[in-house]
């Protein structure tokens, strides 16, 4: 019973937050209330017993997409009244693309229920461990089993970092970059000295 | 089954890459770019500890249970370690002739070694992989570190261009074997080859069939094989000339292995299956390899379809299906790397007097009496590409249509070979503008006593004398071939 409720409650604002984010006059609104959106969709991941998905959910999605979402609108200047302007001149389009995507829900619950696909039985080698908790089943997973692979994939994400950087960094000679050591190392009698001018003369700097 | 120390052990190959690599990228990062030459150094000298641990595997033709590495991930037989001898070469080669290349147009970064490396490492785990996810990941890793070699040269739009196209097919490729993948786990439950081929050894479901399409169509991408060979003369005309002499030599042979690993391995029991479609590409890009270099100007162009022609040929030995058509083929590979690098090596000796990279083959006309050596290793290269007699590359093609007719079928070794004639037009026609045109006496003498070395070797392989090799190479090749075919 109180899962059910739950259930209705988190899903209800998950819509409601949905409809605002397309709803939300101002851009950043929109970016506030997707990160409400991710929140409800992640305790809906909870309650079907998923929280390593929830926790994902809430990590990369908000802690990372929702909050670079957030620095694009912020540091773009877009006129988000003139691309409304084309809501009315693409309704139809979208109609038709809601009921491609509807039609689509409806051929694939039919062909689930159907039950026609033979597919195969997985072998058993990422079955969860029975008794703990699914983080743990997977850690069990890629820590042990995948060890190799997930340190591999560790080395991909290096060399796209490095790859990055080669293709993007450049030397400018007209920058000049803060030296702490050389602040540091200046004293003084290096930078500053007693003049007693005459009058009318002036100073040399 | 090996336990995890003994895991660790078999992948001394892959740790050493990766130690190396992490080590003199940290020495790029603080000693800069005026350290790339001792650390091009020291990249040769970590692949060739890579070579010393891979090539007792090779000797002794190991296979079976005691080489499984991380329960089935990871296999490191003779067949992975007669690839991976392969790869280092290329890539030692690839390191070699970079130096001199980007310090003419002052883009020497310490970063290159440190991505050849990476990117050795990823190949080598594609050529060991027994399992879709090493697979894939090994891919991914070899992909990622060429894209962005290709784009290396950054001041140079040619070199940007290739560099995003590769990008582009290659991800869109990466995507399509990931569906293909996606699809065959589903239909067999596992990811582990040993445990696909098991499954699907009865008749195939079509949605089984649709993966194994999907593998190796991304596949077909990875070596250019037609018809998704678009990208290959776009990219190795833009990249830079070392980094398309690794484009045509290590990642041919890591994505050929593996497509053998595949075909061999999950989907060894369909032959039936692929079998026409390796007909067919290999039949499609013999001849797509052949006319598409007719009207070619550009030598690195030239280079790029007669590859793409050369993959026909090797795809002929896969066709076979057999243990003497796999064998075939790693022989093929072997004589096509040194015949890639001399050819390449050429190219990169092609500089008229203010350093600049001579590509158009017009500019070659009469250079066997402006320079006489490097007409005759042009000659060389030319004539083992078409598969002349007296030369080395005539044996490749000899034992891949040898293992066709053993494997009945005559009509595409006599396809193959009456295209291979077509092919032979137009690597005679650069010999006949190299030794008979007008000279237009441009090509300036060559300082770099690297590249005068490697050409004299990988031009040693190639002539008759590489026939001194044969048993040798044979021997080796049934090896690795044998190890291939085991059924775990």
């Amino acid at each position: 019973m109180i899962q059910t409720i739950t259930f209705y409650l988190f899903a209800a604002l998950l819509i409601l937050s949905a409809v605002f984010v397309i709803m939300a006059r101002n851009p950043v609104h929109s970016v506030l209330w997707l990160i409400v959106c991710f929140f409800n969709a992640a305790a809906l991941m909870i309650l079907i017993g998923a929280e390593f998905i929830a926790m994902l959910l809430v990590i990369v999605y908000v802690g990372a997409v929702a909050v670079l979402f957030l620095f694009v609108v912020m540091m773009l200047d877009i006129d988000f009244a003139e691309l409304r302007a084309g809501f009315v001149k693409n309704f139809p389009f979208g109609i038709i693309l809601a009921i491609v995507l509807l039609a689509e829900l409806v051929l694939g619950f039919g062909a689930y229920r159907a039950g026609g696909l033979d597919i195969g039985m997985a072998d058993g080698t990422a079955a969860p461990i029975i008794g703990e908790s699914n983080i743990e089943s997977l850690g069990a997973l890629l820590y042990g089993r995948y060890l190799f692979l997930f340190e591999a994939a560790g080395v991909v994400l290096l060399v796209a970092m490095v790859g990055a950087i080669v293709l993007t960094l450049r030397q400018r000679s007209e920058v000049r970059g803060q030296n702490i050591a050389h602040q540091i190392a200046r004293r003084p009698e290096d930078a500053t000295y007693n003049a007693s001018p005459e009058t009318g003369k002036g100073v040399r700097l | 089954m090996n336990d995890f120390s003994q895991s660790l052990q078999l992948i001394a190959a892959e740790e050493v890459l990766t130690v190396g690599g992490l080590i003199l990228l940290l020495a790029a990062a603080w000693l800069g770019d005026r350290s790339s030459k001792a650390i091009s150094i020291a990249a040769v000298a970590v692949l060739a500890i890579c070579a010393f641990i891979a090539a007792p595997t090779l000797g002794e033709g190991l296979m079976g249970p005691e080489t499984v590495a991380f329960g089935g991930q990871y296999t490191a037989d003779a067949f992975a370690a007669f690839a991976k001898l392969l790869i280092y070469l290329s890539a030692a080669v690839a390191l070699m002739v970079a130096p001199g290349f980007f310090d003419r147009h002052g883009a020497m970064r310490a970063e290159y070694p440190v991505l050849i490396l990476f990117a050795v490492l990823g190949m080598n785990m594609m050529v060991a992989a027994t399992d879709f996810l090493t697979l894939y990941i090994g891919l991914e890793l070899n992909s990622l570190a060429a894209y962005v070699l290709a784009a290396f040269l950054r001041t140079d739009e040619r070199s940007a261009e290739a560099g995003l196209k590769y990008f582009i097919l290659g991800a869109l490729a990466s995507g399509i074997i990931l569906f293909g993948m996606s699809l065959v786990y589903g239909f067999a439950g596992s990811t582990d080859f040993a445990a696909v081929r098991f499954v699907l050894s009865g008749p195939l479901s079509t949605g089984a069939l649709f993966g194994l399409i999907f593998v190796l169509a991304g596949l077909a991408f990875k070596i250019s094989a037609v018809p998704f060979h678009m990208w290959t003369p776009d990219v190795y005309e833009g990249a830079p000339t070392p980094v398309t002499t690794f484009f045509a030599t290590a990642p041919k042979v890591a994505a050929l292995a593996l497509t053998m690993r595949v075909a061999f391995g999950p989907f060894g029991a369909q032959v039936d299956a692929w079998q026409q479609i390796v007909i067919f590409v290999a039949l499609a890009s013999i001849v797509v390899g052949a006319l598409g270099a007719i009207g070619q100007a550009n030598i690195k162009r030239l280079l790029a379809y007669s590859s793409i022609n050369n993959i026909g040929f090797l795809l002929i030995g896969l066709a076979a299906a057999t243990p003497q058509g796999a064998s075939a083929m790693l022989v093929y590979l072997f004589i096509y790397v040194f015949m890639s690098v001399a050819g390449f090596v050429i190219v990169l000796m092609m500089r008229d007097a203010d350093g600049q990279a001579i590509e158009s083959i017009e500019d070659f006309a009469g250079l066997s009496r402006t320079r006489p050596g490097l007409a005759w290793a042009l000659l060389a290269v030319m004539f083992s590409l078409a598969g002349i007699p007296p030369l080395f590359g005539f044996w490749g093609k000899f034992v891949v249509f040898q293992a066709a007719v053993s494997a009945d079928l005559i009509m595409l070794a006599a396809i193959g070979i009456a295209a291979s004639v077509i092919g032979a037009f137009y690597y005679i026609k650069i010999v006949k503008i190299a030794f008979f045109d007008e000279p237009v006496d441009r090509v300036a003498p060559v300082t770099q006593t690297s590249h005068k070395v490697i050409l004299a070797v990988a031009c040693i392989v190639i002539s008759p004398l590489g026939y001194l090799l044969t048993p040798w190479l044979g021997s080796l090749a049934d090896k690795a071939a044998l190890a291939l075919f085991l059924i775990v």
